[in-house]
């Protein structure tokens, strides 16, 4: 049944293409006001504080920011040790080397431990670029989701970003929180609330869901423009809560809307993809169709290339419906 | 930034009174192990009498108040050391004595490796080799930051300063001019599969962490009087982070047990426990 012209989304559109910000910088710029705020926020680095952002807090507070080095482990059993002394500590450097060089340590003090340290770590995804595969975090995600105690969130925009740092340094708890290189299009209004366990309706629809995770969430949004020309009227879902999820509004529109898309930038496997298909099986089955990279690595290119190799667009989110709604 | 004053140690302690702790401590670990069926005899009777020093004779602490702020720190990096551990935490009162009974048992506050969601007097979990020195020097950067007079002091295994993050560690302890900070080493010479000079060479030791920039102390792990003069040494010494290389026999104080890699993961049958008990004069 095709939806009416949906003339707010047209204009959140354009706002898209006219703002851009990139998630990694909002999240240092609010980290330094945070640390004004807090004399107790800590905030420690792997050699890679002009990449990850936490540049700004460091020139701000010397005296509390903390360069490891290229120590990854040892970043993250430091991060570790100022949460029991009492300290805020935001742990920052590449995806790959938080959540895989460290896994263990952050699975064995921060989660088993269940320690107040806040890992917030750029460069997730293949948007990461000419650095190629060795760079390119496809699986920190899943190996976030998996350790328990670990709350997961994935912004999808600038003030997302900054709503949900500043959330994380006022909850007690281990997060991870990844940020990305590319700008991303301002989809949120402030003041952006985050709500932890809640994943957001940013359009409403009744033949298909579309779930996003960071990048592919405008991705999203513009696929769902290019089915309503086509007369299917598509729901996106924000599900920048990765951990815990929302699996009760999952649940809501797997059954209004009896076909869901997932689409991150990451491997299918483990993580929005397998997080979906597990509460749809076990609560509502429906067709459900993932997008994301299937057991590969990535490789260098430009963000745009990549995304596009990778069926990471909107036209492949729209493709994918197309194919989910043949199964209804 | 001002160093924050150093709390005042206790009164001069007596080497034989910590002496007679160190033999009821060996009774304790002797007796959880046989009932517990598993856990690590050789390495936490060599821990013991470093142990006792720090607990009874260094660190300040208060075992009705575990979370007291201005406590002194210790982190059992060498995690399989429990049973030294929670026998020292028993005696002082962090809990009552009979739970010793429980380790490793479902449901049990005595967990198979340190868990500070469980036990009173436990700082945070370890058991994973190689992971206590970076929570350490986070710990001392941290009472630095809030100007506490605490110390820290981290126990490491001598295999266990095999792993990488230990030396992440030792270089970040220079780096940050932790002096707040000292490790002690347990060095048994031994380790799982062997002699340590034959599964992975680490010396020389003492030169090592000499050059990643510590302060490096050794002493006789068994003896008291050797042990308390090199706390003293690093209670007074500024600017750089101390290490104390305690020289220690693997299952010390029980003849049958003393030096060998068998008995690192291996709890003594009836017959060991009996001959135990009669040399510890229980």
């Amino acid at each position: 049944m095709p939806g009416p012209r949906d003339e707010d989304l047209e204009s959140r559109i354009e706002k898209i293409v006219a703002d851009q910000e990139s998630t990694r910088v909002e999240y240092g710029k609010t980290l330094a006001q945070l640390g004004k705020e807090n004399p107790d926020i800590v905030v420690l680095d792997a050699d890679l504080s002009g990449s990850t952002q936490t540049r700004y807090f460091a020139k701000a507070f010397p005296e509390r920011f903390f360069n490891m080095g290229i120590a990854e482990q040892d970043l993250m059993g430091t991060a570790a040790g100022l949460a029991l002394g009492g300290k805020i500590p935001f742990a920052s450097t590449f995806a790959m080397f938080a959540t895989g060089r460290a896994w263990e340590q952050i699975r064995q003090t921060i989660a088993y431990g269940n320690l107040n340290v806040k890992i917030v770590a750029s460069h997730g995804g293949v948007s990461v670029g000419e650095d190629g595969g060795s760079h390119q975090a496809v699986e920190d995600l899943a190996l976030m989701r998996i350790l328990p105690n670990m709350v997961v969130l994935v912004p999808a925009d600038g003030p997302e970003t900054r709503a949900m740092t500043r959330w994380a340094a006022a909850y007690q708890g281990p997060v991870y929180l990844r940020t990305g290189r590319m700008p991303l299009p301002v989809i949120h209004d402030e003041p952006c609330l985050f709500e932890l366990g809640r994943g957001s309706i940013l359009r409403q629809g009744g033949d298909v869901t579309l779930v996003g995770l960071g990048v592919m969430v405008p991705a999203c949004l513009e696929a769902a423009q290019l089915l309503a020309e086509e007369g299917i009227a598509a729901r996106v879902v924000n599900l920048s809560c990765l951990k815990p999820l929302d699996w009760e509004l999952l649940v809501a529109c797997a059954r209004e809307t009896g076909a869901l898309v997932t689409a991150e930038e990451h491997m299918v496997t483990g993580a929005l993809g397998s997080a979906v298909s597990e509460v749809l099986a076990e609560h509502f089955p429906v067709p459900l169709v993932r997008i994301g990279l299937r057991d590969t690595f990535g490789i260098s290119g430009k963000p745009e290339r990549l995304l596009k190799h990778f069926g990471l667009t909107a036209a492949d989110v729209a493709a994918a419906a197309r194919q989910v709604l043949a199964r209804k | 930034m001002k160093t924050a004053k150093t709390a005042k140690p206790p009164a001069a302690p007596d080497p034989s009174r910590l002496q007679e702790i160190a033999r009821l401590v060996r009774l304790d670990i002797i007796e959880m192990l046989y009932r517990a069926g598993s856990g690590h005899l050789g390495g936490s009777l060599s821990a013991t009498d470093i142990l006792v020093a720090l607990f009874f004779a260094e660190m300040r602490a208060r075992p009705g108040d575990p979370c007291w702020p201005q406590r002194d720190r210790f982190i059992l990096s060498k995690g399989h050391g429990a049973p030294a551990l929670y026998a020292v935490l028993a005696r002082l009162g962090f809990f009552p004595r009979a739970e010793l009974a429980s380790l490793r048992q479902f449901g049990s506050i005595l967990q198979g490796h340190p868990d500070s969601g469980c036990t009173p007097g436990v700082e945070i979990p370890t058991g994973s080799l190689g992971q206590g020195l970076s929570i350490a020097n986070g710990l001392a950067l941290a009472t630095r930051l809030n100007r506490l007079p605490s110390r820290i002091f981290v126990l490491l295994g001598d295999g266990e300063i095999q792993e990488g993050q230990i030396w992440e560690a030792a270089m970040s302890a220079a780096h940050y001019r932790l002096d707040n900070l000292t490790a002690i080493v347990d060095r048994n010479r031994l380790q799982i599969d062997g002699r340590t000079a034959d599964v992975m060479n680490l010396e020389p030791l003492a030169r090592k962490w000499q050059a990643f920039g510590w302060q490096t102390l050794e002493t006789n792990g068994h003896d008291f009087p050797g042990l308390l003069a090199a706390l003293k040494t690093c209670r007074a010494s500024r600017g750089r982070p101390k290490v104390i290389i305690a020289h220690t026999v693997k299952g010390k104080g029980v003849s049958i047990f003393e030096d060998q890699a068998k008995y690192h993961g291996v709890v003594p049958n009836e017959e060991e426990y009996r001959q135990a008990l009669k040399e510890l004069g229980a």
